[in-house]
């Protein structure tokens, strides 16, 4: 019972800290001089890293729904719909969970494990006296980086993704290539796409700042590089699915309106 | 060797230390430290791992607040400085970090630059380039310029971070443990490069190390560090003749060594 009541108050206290964090973030995100050469070597390592992931996982999420959903869609007579079906699936929700949670997985515990093992070697110590502020040259530019490519990250998974769905749609049906896209497309409006980006800044956001966070403030010796990895996972995946529940709640806000 | 009384007549301190408490949770690991540096001084600052001697030099710096007492350094008092105020005093404070704490993401000439990004001032009317070669020169890595961190030795790592160190021209230099994890032949190479430096920038240092020999080619004091406080301080000489057991215990692989081999 203690151990729960403590475990609790861990938790509150520790979301207070990364929300003192993402603060401290907000404060400095426009402070010059930025750092944009750091800012784009991170992009790119960040879009670099995970592009190949996320399409990967995202393609075979477009042929599993697909095949899944087909014999329902028969029963129903509905499967001249595959298409718009698996487009707002797929944009509104699929594609931007597969991105978010691989995210979490490869970039969350990058950044961790290496501003943890910065942090454990001193080199943050060393930025800090050789007058440049670690926080800026370090978590600002990975935050900021994280933020801006979390939606193209999406954009491919759902790019792949619709393509999964078609190749399976093609050979087990026989629809053409320009007929899917057409369908695919015309399901979807712009109440399905703005929803879906915005969310992806806000999945970006907490991927870094979690990331950054943990590893910041790692505890010393190499092990605290490791739960710095681990935890920032993690935690950066339960925040996550808390950020996309109040995402599609306010986007059901948005169109019962 | 000079003598350490002749070196403290009639000199403003650089660094001075009064009554430094600091704590971390319950943990007391200084518990009233004081400590003076003068200009063209070598203090070796002795004590056991853990004994926060580490934490000590981190108050000169910034990077650790003290819960109470003065840190002054060139006259400034440290905890009382704005961001702007303490990069002014950095510049002036070389800080050679135990693990040498080189930049991995980036390459040793990166690394180089890195400080000056700040203070490009300290090399006025020097072009960066050679002021960075020179420097790397002068501690037998020019060769390296473009490797990377992973691709250096230890004893080149500690090279590296030495000449990072020094590209600002500091007026202080704090050593956390620079021979330390070296073998003994790169060590020496290391305290040569140190003998050198201090030769050609009249520097003062405060040097952490556990390397007696090392202790006695290079202090003009030494100081120890033990229970959190400055517990007694000295030339090598007059501590190696010290009866305190706490004392002795820092001399005894020395005697032993002298002793038997
Ligand atoms: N940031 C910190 N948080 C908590 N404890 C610390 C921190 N830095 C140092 N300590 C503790 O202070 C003590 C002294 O550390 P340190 O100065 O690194 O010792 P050393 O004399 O070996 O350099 C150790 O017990 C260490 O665990
Ligand atoms: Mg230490």
């Amino acid at each position: 019972m203690d151990s729960i009541l403590n475990r609790l108050r861990y938790s509150f206290e520790e979301t207070g800290r990364v929300a003192a964090f993402a603060g401290r973030f907000f404060s400095e995100a426009f402070r010059r001089p930025f750092e944009w050469r750091e800012l784009f070597r991170q992009c790119y390592l960040i879009g670099y890293q995970s592009l190949f992931l996320v399409a990967a996982t995202g393609f075979i999420m477009g042929l599993v729904l697909t095949l899944q959903l087909r014999p329902t869609m028969i029963e129903f007579g509905a499967v001249a719909n595959m298409p718009n079906m698996v487009s707002i699936s797929f944009i509104r929700e699929i594609g931007p969970m597969v991105t978010v949670l691989i995210c979490a997985g490869k970039i969350g515990s990058g950044i961790g494990a290496e501003l943890g093992s910065m942090r454990v070697t001193e080199q943050i110590d060393a930025m800090e006296v050789s007058g440049t502020n670690p926080f800026h040259f370090l978590v600002v530019t990975r935050i900021w980086a994280c933020i801006l490519m979390l939606p193209f990250l999406v954009i491919a998974a759902d790019t792949v993704g619709l393509m999964g769905s078609f190749l399976v749609e093609s050979t087990k049906g026989s629809v053409s290539m320009i007929l899917y896209f057409d369908k695919a497309f015309s399901a979807l409006s712009i109440g399905d796409v703005v929803p879906a980006t915005i969310k992806s800044f806000f999945f970006g956001l907490v991927i870094g700042v979690v990331g950054c966070y943990k590893g910041y403030n790692s505890e010393k010796g190499t092990a605290g590089v490791g739960k710095a990895a681990n935890t920032a996972v993690v935690l950066a995946s339960l925040l996550l699915f808390l950020v996309d529940l109040l995402a599609v709640l306010i986007a059901d806000i948005y169109y019962t309106i | 060797m000079k003598n350490s009384e002749t070196i403290k007549s009639g000199l403003q301190p650089l660094i001075e230390i009064k009554g430094v408490k600091k704590k971390f949770g319950e943990n007391e690991v200084l518990k009233g430290f004081d400590l003076q540096l003068f200009p063209k001084e070598n203090v070796v600052i002795l004590g056991k791992s853990g004994s926060g001697k580490t934490v000590l030099i981190k108050c000169l710096v910034g990077l650790v607040e003290p819960d109470e007492g003065a840190v002054h350094v060139l006259g400034q008092s440290i905890p009382d400085l704005n961001q702007h105020e303490l990069d002014k005093i950095r510049k002036e404070v070389g800080f050679l970090f135990q693990g040498s704490a080189l930049y991995d993401s980036m390459t040793l000439r990166e690394n180089l630059q890195f400080p000056l990004r700040r203070h490009p001032e300290r090399i006025k009317g020097e072009n960066e380039e050679q002021a960075i070669r020179q420097i790397l020169q002068s501690v037998g890595l020019e060769h390296a310029i473009n490797l990377m961190p992973a691709e250096l030795s230890g004893g080149m790592k500690r090279r590296a971070a030495l000449a990072r160190t020094l590209i600002l021209r500091p007026q202080i230099i704090l050593y956390d443990e620079p021979t330390t994890g070296l073998d003994p032949i790169t060590a020496n190479e290391i305290i040569g490069l140190m003998l050198k430096v201090q030769e050609q920038y009249d520097t003062a240092s405060l040097i952490i190390t556990h390397d007696m020999d090392f202790a006695r080619v290079i202090s003009n004091r030494i100081v120890i560090l033990q229970d959190g406080i400055n517990y007694t301080e000295g030339t090598y000489l007059e501590l190696s003749k010290s009866q305190d057991p706490k004392v002795k215990a820092f001399f005894k692989d020395v005697q032993s060594r002298n002793q038997y081999g």
